[in-house]
């Protein structure tokens, strides 16, 4: 029978996960179609001026490229963690409540409207340039907050609620469809490249807006750790201890719809880390304490996208694999095998 | 003094309609005007049929349900409705819903009970795991403090939620049928447990339940609910003998018996049957056979009767001039069924 762990061995699991994300970073850095010596690497972060490319290549993409993985796995477990509590389903992620769908809805008329409406999409394509796709998700995924977040309001019931996430879903995917299929092969394709998900488009300006708003939901959401804890005993014996359900239906939301959807805007969708990492952290921490949990899922989701993100950039290649196809293909393995080792995702949500 | 603050109410209800408010149209209201108080110390089982409208009236007293009119007082601080957290402070909650989340240790739920007074971060202080320590002891789980809740049986994990209710710290300790899920040995004790817990913390409980024998022992006062009819309230006792609870559950398959505290199944009647002998093994034999049907007198029954050996531990029956001792219960149950089956062939 499994048994709780001792404090000292869940802060040594802790330190240990730590040492890794900063091995994986490094690591991150060193690794890519270009070798760059691990010394050089460290000088280049220093400060020093080794070689311009190679100056370039560490500061002005690969850098900002892990911070975005770090960001990513962080953001979208927190997330997940969140929907999985509030609507105690463990298929619950960052998406069900179709933010990520509202975010491919904005960038599919972004890109394959102007089939309908040549002059408007058109020239707002032109003019916000390398911008367009994130001002379009963030459009989205802005509307479809709004729709759930009164829904969330009005309806005090968080199964109705997930139902109706899921409809929407469904109702964004056939509207994107349906703009598919009266596109060009050319628009079809950039949507497609969008849906794929990528790290390493973000530049340091756009760091620069996701950064602040994806901590500023990770601190929300360290505010809620101590309700969260109550409400896994249910909703009654929660309003029992003096949880408002409400207020912290309506706080989930907003973080969830904030940090999903900054993320979303900036990368593409990734998929399958928001659900899968709280099952690793369940299975490892043995326990579904938010207080263990949430610095748990942050750490575990960063290392596991510094992992993919090296694993998508295959060596002595040019190109990368798709983020979205990569986080699935490799992560799926690795959450099948911790899920029959320890048997206790049951035991979370029986 | 003394007396004045022991014979406090903790729980009072004023002019309290309770029911259902309609979107369109009039309220659905259950049941108004109600009028009730708990006392400290004092242990209040409400007892009514399905529908009656128990449960609306606990959620309405915990605040989960907002009343159609009137108001609750604990310990005259109304219960407004929506304001939880000092809600929580004043009454805690024990439901008959079981926990669907398993890997929590015993401690971590016991702990939840103090989330009403813990900062915004829900740090425990060295007051919070002493009434922690506290409660589990009450209820005897001190050594199960590191356990996860779903390795507990049920009986062990309603003790839990009732340890989590003491560490709320709260006048009053609401149940909602606590001892649904449970075997006999578990629900004597948990009505033993709030009991004792009632007189030696002083705290009022109020839970509600379906049983009545249960209820008729350990209860210091009955709140009664049937449909469409005030509530009755009353000690135990006091209620049987005024022949609420018989009106109460009145039904045309069963009685309420006062005389033993028991229901009778109302079987169909075929014949009567004359058993000699009293006793125990009288008492059980009536048992028997009014469920296969019998009638059973004392009175002497011509060529249907059977005669007790409370010695030798056996039944003679003698019926159709024929005589058979039986030396079990199931024996006797098979000959008089012969003797059914041979007295319908030969009709």
């Amino acid at each position: 029978m499994l048994s709780r762990l001792k404090n000292n061995t869940k802060i040594l699991l802790f330190s240990l996960l730590f040492l890794c994300i900063l091995l994986f970073l490094v690591l991150d850095l060193i690794w890519g179609s270009v070798n760059i010596p691990i010394e050089k690497v460290f000088a280049i972060l220093m400060g020093e001026d080794v070689k311009t490319s190679w100056n370039y290549i560490i500061l002005n993409f690969r850098l900002p490229k892990a911070m975005t993985a770090i960001l990513v796995g962080a953001g979208l477990s927190v997330t997940g963690l969140l929907m999985q509590t509030l609507f105690r389903n463990p298929l619950a992620g960052p998406y069900v409540l179709g933010i990520s769908s509202g975010a491919s809805l904005g960038v599919a008329l972004m890109v394959m409207a102007s089939v309908l409406l040549p002059g408007v999409f058109g020239l707002v394509y032109v003019s916000l340039g390398s911008w367009a796709l994130v001002v379009a998700a963030i459009v989205g995924a802005s509307v479809i907050f709004l729709i759930i977040g009164m829904a969330s309001i009005r309806i005090s019931d968080s199964v109705s609620l997930l139902i109706i996430g899921i409809m929407f879903g469904s109702i964004t995917g056939a509207v994107v469809s349906i703009l598919q299929f009266f596109s060009t092969p050319e628009q079809l394709q950039s949507f497609i490249v969008w849906t794929f998900g990528s790290l390493s488009g973000v530049t340091w300006i756009e760091m620069r807006v996701m950064a602040p708003i994806v901590l500023s939901g990770l601190v929300m959401a360290m505010l809620l750790i101590k309700s969260l804890d109550a409400l896994l005993l249910g909703e009654n014996y929660a309003r029992g201890v003096g949880v408002s359900v409400n207020r912290i239906r309506v706080g989930v939301i907003i973080c969830t719809a904030l940090v999903a959807g900054t993320l979303t805007a900036f990368t593409g969708p990734v998929a399958f880390i928001g659900v899968a990492v709280p099952h690793i952290a369940r299975s490892v921490f043995r326990t579904a304490s938010h207080k263990v949990l949430l610095p748990a899922v942050i750490l575990i989701g960063a290392v596991l996208m510094l992992c993919c993100d090296m694993i998508s950039q295959l060596p002595g290649n040019q190109s990368t694999l798709p983020i979205n196809s990569v986080t699935a293909l490799f992560g799926g393995p690795v959450v099948i095998w911790v899920i029959i080792r320890s048997r206790n995702v049951k035991a979370s949500f029986a | 003094m003394e007396t004045k603050k022991y014979f406090k109410d903790i729980l009072t209800t004023k002019q309290l309609s309770i029911g259902y408010k309609e979107s369109k149209g009039p309220d659905f209201c259950l049941l108004s005007d109600i009028n009730l108080t708990i006392r400290r110390g004092e242990l209040v089982c409400l007892l009514g049929p399905n529908g009656s409208g128990k449960s609306t009236l606990m959620r309405t007293i915990a605040g989960l349900q907002a009343p159609l009119s009137g108001y609750t007082l604990v310990e005259d601080i109304p219960i407004k409705e929506r304001n939880f957290k000092e809600i929580a402070r004043l009454l805690s909650i024990v439901l008959t819903e079981r926990l669907s989340v398993g890997n929590l240790s015993v401690y971590h739920i016991v702990a939840l009970g103090r989330h009403p007074y813990t900062s915004f971060m829900g740090r425990l202080s060295d007051k919070d795991t002493q009434i922690i320590k506290w409660a589990l002891e009450q209820v005897g789980l001190t050594g199960f403090a590191n356990k996860f809740i779903n390795q507990l049986s049920d009986g062990e994990r309603q003790r839990v939620m009732i340890a989590k209710a003491l560490a709320q710290d709260t006048p009053l300790i609401m149940l909602d049928e606590p001892t649904a899920h449970l075997d006999l040995p578990n629900r004597v004790e948990i009505m033993r447990l709030l009991r004792r817990l009632a007189k030696e913390t002083d705290k009022a409980i109020l839970l509600s339940t379906h049983e009545l024998d249960l209820a008729l022992q350990a209860a210091d006062r009955i709140w009664l609910m049937s449909k469409n009819q005030a509530v009755k309230v009353g000690v135990p006792e006091d209620l049987v003998l005024s022949g609420s609870i018989e009106a109460t559950f009145e039904n045309n398959t069963f009685n309420f018996d006062r005389k033993s505290g028991n229901f009778i199944m109302h079987y169909q009647k075929k014949a009567a049957i004359q058993v000699v002998g009293n006793d125990v093994m009288g008492f059980w034999t009536n048992r028997a056979l009014s469920r296969e049907g019998y009638q059973v007198t004392c009175e002497e029954v011509d060529d249907c009767k059977i005669i007790l050996d409370e010695v030798n531990h056996s039944w003679k029956l003698v019926m159709n001039g024929n005589q058979k001792i039986c030396t079990r219960m199931e024996d006797l149950i098979l000959e008089l069924r012969k003797c059914e089956m041979h007295r319908i062939i030969n009709r």
